[in-house]
């Protein structure tokens, strides 16, 4: 296989280096490397980070393939930096037997953009009262991990003790969606003074709390882990700081979106905005900022969430929730914790590649920029700023609530075991 | 005067005064042998309703015919919304047809706010209520219907309801009413309380421009104007409250409490009652019940609104006169 030698890359923004990649590994990591015949990517004081990986990410396919397939929800995760997705389950079917993960599996394996992990559903059809076969889809192909009913709530506490008990049999972790269901009929938006004034059915911070309070309880009792999605608030991040002291076995994870929207942009009512969890306030963003850099939260995930245009286009209360984020998330890191002084390049490689390797047992991803690793790694040209173009988007879908923001930084390289997937900004 | 009428917030005082200080000049109208004027001779307003509401719709209607406009009514039962047409198509094709003014009741928040700004169409939208957001019209015709009574109908005249305290009574969660008239009533000076068990009032109400109170008896007494919000009945399924005696004891107006009220004290409603739970037949059929003026003063509001929207920037009935007597 081909050799490449990128040259003059601060590794996890640490002093410029020089990485020489030889076939699907890093052979050498110094200053003034060379290398016979290897093709030379000048890297000129851009970050070298280990591939970004997902923990969290809705690539659609089986079932709506027009919002996103395997193939192009890769690309897009191509595009932003990633080598590793972990595809929700909630798909048409759900990913719920051990043939749907195969074949979600086999879709990534084939797209050669990204590798892609299914996570499974915690029960048969996300419905939440009978345990899908996770052991059939541990044991499958797809060797699935992580469990998950993300878009709805694991919401019978039966149930859920059940699945965490259950998943420790072959080390597996369940990723719960908080929401308490009854608290959340009809909701809309975050529930305050906003939602107040729009007339928009709220969705109250204690819908999320209140879950996450009982599952970390529930952890605790069954001696499992568990990894909570998308924290919103900042009572959220409070009860994960109080779990983690008490010794529970708890990971968690921030969208990009909840560390810089609030939900004073709702009133636009435009849906772009419209998510789940809803965007919340000031201080709660600020909270998750902190907790993002002091370890309290874990990880960043997207919950990259594609939609066709006319699932947007619409009144509010008609919109589907989501936006996409594979393509922005690292943009919205830097922004918001890197340009803030709050985190370091090392500390945005072990938030979005390291640790969610680590909780989703990503083989061969999350690992050091060092001789013999795997070469999954991705190049950010720091110094960016532009604009965010939806139109040169490799999602298949355009909702992001970015369109016209400047947002900064911008991954310009990404290596798939040391074959380039993303070259100066371009798919190959 | 804006292009759309959305929330009642988006109105100055000044125009608030002039809608209403218009809508007199509207309700002349009605006192003639023949109740049209020319105005809007021309111009085709749709009447796009998604949610069922024959009395706004009719209000409107009426005040469409009146000046002159051509009115298509538009309701979504048996419509291709029925077939999974969505907002953005309807209302594309209706514009497509020529709509000078589409007047919109949906179901969602927002809508009519979508409809005003997302480029879909350029007519004027006249908001007649969606989800639990706003409802102009209604707090005018409301405003309107104080000013009259507490102001006096020729005295009102430039006039806003400064330092009048009016008591908003019920279902304030859900209330695109109660919205739409704590800002308007705010703008137009008056002092509002709103009165609900803490389970009808939004989180966030302490940020609104009014006071709150969960006890009817001690606010009777220094309104000028009660308003009574309707309650539903499900309601009371969702725990909101216990049961409906319950309900009306504590929030129901009936004759003793009425007679705690000041003597030039007006009771309002938007309809429709419920009678016997929120209001007793005594009071909904006392004098000092308005409800039935508030129809009649809802069409000479939506006149104005029309007028003012799409008409021009000279005094409405004058103009009118002026090319009757021609």
């Amino acid at each position: 296989m081909s050799k490449t030698l990128i040259r003059g890359a601060k590794v996890l923004g640490g002093e410029p280096q020089d990485v020489l990649i030889d076939g699907g590994t890093v052979a050498e990591v110094g200053t003034g490397l060379s290398a016979e015949g290897a093709e030379v990517v000048e890297a000129g004081g851009k970050v070298l980070l280990p591939g970004l990986v997902d923990l969290h990410t809705h690539l659609r396919e089986p079932g709506r393939e027009d919002s996103e397939t395997v193939l192009t929800g890769t690309r897009a995760a191509a595009s932003g930096g990633y080598t590793n997705v972990f595809a929700m389950a909630n798909t048409f079917p759900v990913a719920d037997t051990a043939g749907v993960v195969e074949q979600v599996w086999r879709l990534g394996q084939e797209s050669g953009y990204c590798d892609v992990q299914p996570i499974g559903a915690v029960t048969v059809g996300l419905e939440g009262s009978k345990l899908a076969e996770l052991g059939a889809m541990h044991e499958s192909a797809a060797g699935v991990t992580v469990f998950s009913d993300d878009g709805k709530c694991v919401h019978d506490a039966v149930i859920m003790r059940r699945a965490l008990e259950y998943v420790k049999a072959f080390g597996g972790v369940v990723a719960q969606h908080a929401q308490e269901p009854r608290l959340t009929e009809g909701a809309q938006m975050n529930e305050g003074v906003v939602s107040a004034e729009l007339g928009l059915g709220g969705w109250p911070a204690v819908a999320e709390e209140s879950i996450i309070a009982r599952d970390v309880l529930l952890a605790e009792h069954v001696g499992s882990r568990v990894h909570i999605c998308h924290l919103s608030t900042a009572g959220s991040v409070e009860i994960v700081r109080w779990a983690k002291s008490r010794g529970i076995d708890v990971t968690a994870e921030v969208t990009p979106h909840h560390l810089l929207l609030t939900d004073e942009l709702v009133r636009s009512y435009n849906p772009v905005y419209k998510v789940n969890p809803p965007l919340r306030t000031e201080r709660d963003v600020l909270a998750l900022r902190e907790a993002l850099a002091d370890g309290t939260i874990d990880i960043v995930a997207t919950d990259h969430a594609p939609h066709p245009h006319e699932d947007k286009d619409c009144e509010w209360a008609a919109a589907a929730m989501g936006m996409v984020g594979l393509e922005t998330a690292l943009s919205v890191v830097q922004e918001t914790m890197v340009d803030t002084g709050l985190l370091d390049w090392a500390g945005v490689a072990d938030r979005m590649s390291f640790k969610p390797a680590q909780i989703g047992q990503a083989t061969g991803h999350g690992r050091p920029v060092s001789a013999g690793e795997p070469a999954n790694l991705t190049l950010v040209d720091t110094a960016y700023r532009g604009q965010v173009d939806p139109a040169g988007f490799a999602s298949r879908s355009r909702n992001t609530p970015y369109e016209g923001r400047e947002l900064p930084g911008r991954v310009t390289h990404t290596w798939l075991r040391g074959k380039a997937t993303l070259v100066d900004g371009k798919l190959t | 005067m804006q292009r759309h009428l959305i929330s009642a917030a988006d109105l100055t005082r000044d125009d608030a005064v002039l809608i209403l200080d218009t809508a007199e000049e509207m309700a002349r109208v009605a006192d003639r042998p023949i109740k049209k004027l020319p105005t809007l001779r021309g111009r085709t307003v749709v009447n796009l309703f998604f949610e069922d509401s024959t009395r706004t719709r009719i209000s409107f209607e009426a005040a469409e015919k009146r000046l002159s406009a051509d009115v298509i009514n538009f309701t979504a039962k048996g419509s291709s919304v029925s077939k999974g047409e969505s907002l953005k198509d309807t209302a594309q094709t209706l514009e497509a047809m020529g709509v000078d003014a589409v007047v919109i009741r949906h179901g969602a928040s927002g809508a009519p706010y979508r409809l005003a700004t997302s480029g879909w169409i350029d007519a004027h939208v006249i908001n007649a209520g969606d989800g639990t957001h706003q409802h102009p019209t209604q707090a005018l015709l409301d405003a309107f219907t104080m000013r009259r009574r507490l102001v006096g109908r020729d005295a009102g005249l430039g006039k806003d309801l400064d330092g009048r305290r009016v008591t908003l009574v019920g279902d304030i969660l859900h209330s695109r009413v109660a919205r739409s008239n704590v800002d308007l009533l705010h703008t137009l000076g008056a002092e509002v309380t709103l009165v609900a068990p803490p389970t009808l009032l939004p989180v966030g109400v302490e940020t609104w421009p009014c006071d709150v109170s969960y006890d009817l008896d001690s606010t009777l007494t220094k309104s000028d104007a009660v308003m009574l919000l309707r309650v539903q009945r499900e309601r009371m399924n969702a725990a909101f409250f216990p049961t409906e005696r319950e309900y009306s004891r504590r929030y129901g107006l009936d004759g003793d409490r009425m007679a705690k009220m000041p003597d030039h004290a007006i009771v309002m409603h938007p309809g429709p009652m419920v009678r016997g739970m929120e209001i007793t037949a005594e009071v909904a059929d006392s004098d000092r019940c308005t409800a039935v003026e508030q129809v009649t003063n809802g069409v000479s509001i939506r006149m104005a609104v029309l007028y003012l929207l799409l008409g021009g920037n000279e005094p409405a009935v004058t103009h009118a006169r002026t090319t009757e007597e021609k």
